[in-house]
This record gives structure tokens, C-alpha cells and sequence, in this order.
């Protein structure tokens, strides 16, 4: 129990850092600090293939996108936006009232009972792909339809329109 | 876990560290000699016999040399990317099966660090992780060049890696298991994967070509376009850790192949020469096997780097999504639709 605390302490501190910290790529390296310490959470809970899933899949490839696409752009001070000062006392309000709604919702729903599975096992590969493939077969299905329509219209947004004339250059 | 194991543990982890890095360290050797070899001349022969001392000389002067770090960089990051991609290159060795249990006085002693039920998805784990390193160090010199040899970096192992990851679903579909130890099991003998799986095979030796940055896909280090790529800005030894984990990465990569598709520690006859020799000398005779197996493997990279010249990028990009993507999928129907029908 004591190192769930102090992994649960490393997340939030991490997180913390990630939206505290000046220079954008070095959010993006908490980002992955933050990640890797789930990856730990996963492992404490036997979840082996979730935990081995996320390191590859978010912490290898797609943060790796993200500092991609970061270091390709223009990180200069000039280029900053400057947000007016009404701007940021309408934010720092709003922000307020939605943790108010957040918390309040949170206290009248009670402490959660935790639950306790029936098979501790349930996260190695071999029973979490039996019970993927038998009992949630539809729902796993119409989500990989999901993720294939989320592709095809990103090729569809990212290719040009045969019909319309070139941008001369 | 008594002390005793723990113990056996910790000593088995030193010997494979040590291992890694000599053979890294004489990988550096042994290549300029293979070089030498195919371009007809002698090679390095000057420090000791036949020039065995020079990687010793070479690191001595990595250590020597003056530690530049440059004024515009970042510091911290300008570290820690090298001691990243030493790091990464040094834990992939730790679900490598090296060899069958040891039985020595009645106690049973695996010659594998751990055997984790997800094994190979650990590996790709950590071949993922690998591009951090070439990625942080490249942004943190603060060198249009650097940043130009970490974006291809960062490009080319994404694209790869999928190629890798189809090529080995295949392969899962003729084990059924993700565990090394029990891949390595299960080719007892003569029963190698590559039987089974010689396309996936290929297609994952040309990936391992593109995820340590070997010739022909060394994008990111093309000195006819980039100067040094993303050690541009580098110099002492955080240099000789990027050249160094290059290497150790080529034979941890010769290892997992050896492993999953040429049969790890197995050789045909394994079980009359284990009755006869007795079973401590046995397992290590499959040991030696394995490592005949890397280092043909190590001297197919080198092999490969000195006869093909290096792909342009759009090249590369093209047979990465357009070749080898298509050719994995098509290798994973095939092999459903042939084990669906014999089963």
C-alpha cells in the first residue's frame, strides 16, 4: 500500500510539472514521467499487458509524436501568444467554478466501494484476450470500426482535392 | 526468494553486463577489420597482436578527451540523452533466455535474468524507448543538424516498428506465447521458427537494420547530409555512449532474433550430447551454440554496412509503409489461414 502512495504522489507531482513548466518540450518530458509512472500503477494492480501496452503505445509512440511535432515548431519568446488580463481573470474564475461543480458532485456520490475481482489474474495476456474475444467481442469490434473511420477520414482531411487548382508558389 | 538465489540473481546480471559490453566493445574491432576485410586492406594492427588493444586505446581516449558542452544547449537534457540511450540499450538483455537450466548440485540455476509472461512486448518496450535518447540529445544541442537527426530518428523507428510488430504477430500465431523462455523452449532441436516463419524473419531483420540505425537506414547519423546527425554537437565519452549503445543494441538485436526464429540455445542432437556430457557441460555447450548464433548475426550487420549504400529518406519512408506493412499483413493471413486449416 505504502508504494501505491508514494507512485500516486509521483503521478500528481509529475502532472503538476507538466502544466507549471516554461518550456513546452520540457512539459512534454513530465508528460512522459507522468506516463511511466501509471505504467507502474498498472503493474501493481497484475495488469501486465496493460501496463506493457501502455509503455509501448503511449510512452514509445505517441508522446514520441508529440515532441516531434513540438520541436518542428517555432519555440520562440516573440511567438508566445499574450492573452489580455480580462482574459486570464475569466479563466481563473471559470476554472474556479468548475472545480467547485467538480468537487461537489465528487462529495455526493459517497466513497466508492472497491472492487474486488474475482479472478486476480485477469490482467495476463492470456485471460484478458479469452475474455476480449468471447464476451466483449461486439463492443471490441465496433471499436476497432471506430478507430479504422477516425483513419480514413484523417487521410481524407490531410489529402488534397483533385478538382481544386494548385496554390502557385 | 532465499538469499542464495538472490545472490545467483545478481551474479548472473553482472555476467551479462559484462558480456554486453565486452562483445559491444569488440564489436567496434571486429568491424573495422571486417572493413578492412572487404576493402582490402589490414585494418587496425598497431596497439598489441594483430591490434586487440585498440578498442582498450579508443576508450582511453573517449575518456581523455575534453567535455564540451555547448553554450546555447540545454544543459541537463544535453546528458541526459546519452545516459539515456545507454540505458535502454543495457536493459533489453534482461528476458533473454541464454541458455536451459543449469543443474548444479541439485540446485537448479535458469540461465535467464527473468522470465516475464509478456517478453517480447518488454523488448519492444524498450526499443521504443530507445529513441528518446538519440531524440533529447539531438534537441538539447540546439543544433539545426542535431534537430534534423532526431526528427528522422524519431520518423524512422515509428515507422518501423510497426512492421516489426505485425512481423511478430505471426510469429506469435505459431507459438502462442509471448514468453521468450518458452519460445526458446519450444524449438527444441531442429524445430527453429524460421521454418515456419522465414518471411516474418526477413521482415524483422530488415526492422532490427532500422531500429538501431544500421547501414543502409542510418538517416539520422548521414554525415553526406547532416555532418554527425544528432551527435553533431558531442565529444568525449557522451559520444562514445551514443557510439557504444549502436553497438550494444546490435547485439541484444542479434540475441532476440537468434532467440525467436534460429532457435536460441538449441542445435540439432542437443539431447545426445546433454546424455553424454552431463548436465552442467550441456546447457553451457547450447550457451556457446547461441552465442555462434549472434555473433553470425553481428557479422551479417557488419557485412550489410560495407556492401549496400545507404537509402535516400523518401526511399526508406517508401519501403517502410508501402513494402514491408502490407508484406506483414499478408504474412499474418497467410499463417491464420494455414494454421486454421491443419488444426
Amino acid at each position: 500500500m505504502s508504494t501505491f502512495y508514494f507512485i500516486a504522489f509521483l503521478s500528481i507531482f509529475f502532472s503538476i510539472l507538466v502544466i507549471s513548466a516554461k518550456n513546452p518540450v520540457h512539459s512534454i518530458l513530465y508528460l512522459i514521467l507522468t506516463f511511466f509512472t501509471f505504467t507502474i500503477h498498472y503493474i501493481l494492480m497484475n495488469a501486465q499487458f496493460l501496463a506493457i501496452v501502455n509503455f509501448i503505445v503511449y510512452m514509445g509512440a505517441i508522446l514520441v509524436l508529440f515532441l516531434y511535432t513540438l520541436m518542428l515548431i517555432n519555440l520562440n519568446k516573440e511567438s508566445e501568444p499574450v492573452k489580455p488580463f480580462m482574459v486570464k481573470i475569466a479563466a481563473v474564475f471559470g476554472g474556479g467554478i468548475l472545480a467547485v461543480a467538480l468537487v461537489s458532485s465528487l462529495k455526493s456520490l459517497g466513497v466508492s466501494d472497491p472492487v474486488v475481482l474475482k479472478n486476480p489474474e485477469l490482467g495476463l495476456v492470456k485471460n484478458l484476450g479469452k475474455v476480449l474475444f468471447h464476451e466483449f467481442l461486439l463492443p471490441f469490434e465496433v471499436s476497432s470500426v471506430l478507430l479504422l473511420s477516425a483513419m480514413v477520414g484523417a487521410v481524407l482531411l490531410a489529402t488534397k482535392d483533385p478538382k481544386e487548382p494548385k496554390a502557385t508558389i | 526468494m532465499e538469499l542464495a538465489d538472490i545472490a545467483i540473481k545478481f551474479g548472473l546480471i553482472i555476467i551479462i553486463f559484462l558480456i554486453s559490453l565486452v562483445v559491444a566493445m569488440y564489436s567496434t574491432y571486429a568491424e573495422r577489420k571486417i572493413a578492412a576485410f572487404f576493402q582490402d586492406r589490414i585494418g587496425p594492427n598497431r596497439a598489441g597482436p594483430f591490434g586487440i588493444l585498440q578498442p582498450l586505446a579508443d576508450g582511453a581516449k573517449m575518456f581523455m578527451k575534453e567535455e564540451i558542452i555547448p553554450t546555447n544547449a540545454t544543459p541537463f537534457l544535453f546528458i541526459v540523452g546519452p545516459s539515456l540511450a545507454i540505458l535502454t540499450a543495457c536493459i533489453g538483455s534482461a528476458v533473454i533466455p541464454w541458455g536451459q537450466d543449469l543443474v548444479i548440485g541439485g540446485k537448479v540455476i535458469p540461465l535467464q535474468v527473468t522470465d516475464i509472461n509478456v517478453g517480447i512486448l518488454y523488448i519492444f518496450g524498450v526499443v521504443s524507448l530507445g529513441v528518446y535518447g538519440v531524440m533529447i540529445g539531438g534537441w538539447a544541442s540546439n543544433n539545426k543538424y542535431s534537430l534534423l537527426g532526431a526528427i528522422r530518428a524519431a520518423s524512422q523507428n515509428i515507422s518501423y516498428e510497426i512492421s516489426m510488430g505485425l512481423s511478430i504477430i505471426a510469429l506469435l500465431l505459431v507459438t502462442g506465447t509471448l514468453s521468450l523462455g518458452e519460445i526458446a523452449q519450444q524449438q527444441h532441436g531442429w524445430h527453429w521458427n524460421v521454418i515456419y516463419q522465414p518471411v516474418g524473419f526477413i521482415l524483422f531483420l530488415v526492422c532490427a537494420f532500422a531500429e538501431t540505425n544500421r547501414t543502409p537506414f542510418d538517416l539520422p547519423e548521414c554525415e553526406t547530409e547532416l555532418v554527425g546527425g544528432y551527435h553533431t554537437e558531442y565529444s568525449s565519452m557522451k559520444l562514445g555512449f551514443y557510439l557504444f549503445a549502436e553497438y550494444i543494441n546490435m547485439f541484444i538485436s542479434s540475441a532476440v532474433m537468434a532467440t525467436l526464429y534460429w532457435g536460441g540455445y538449441n542445435y540439432p542432437g542437443m539431447d545426445w550430447v546433454t546424455a553424454h556430457v552431463g548436465p552442467v557441460i550441456g546447457p553451457l555447450i547450447g550457451t556457446a551454440v547461441f552465442f555462434v548464433k549472434i555473433f553470425g548475426f553481428i557479422f551479417f550487420f557488419m557485412w550489410v554496412r560495407w556492401t549496400i549504400p545507404r537509402f535516400r529518406y523518401d526511399q526508406l519512408m517508401d519501403l517502410g509503409w508501402k513494402i514491408l506493412i502490407p508484406l506483414a499483413i499478408a504474412n499474418i493471413v497467410v499463417t491464420g489461414i494455414v494454421i486454421t486449416l491443419f488444426n
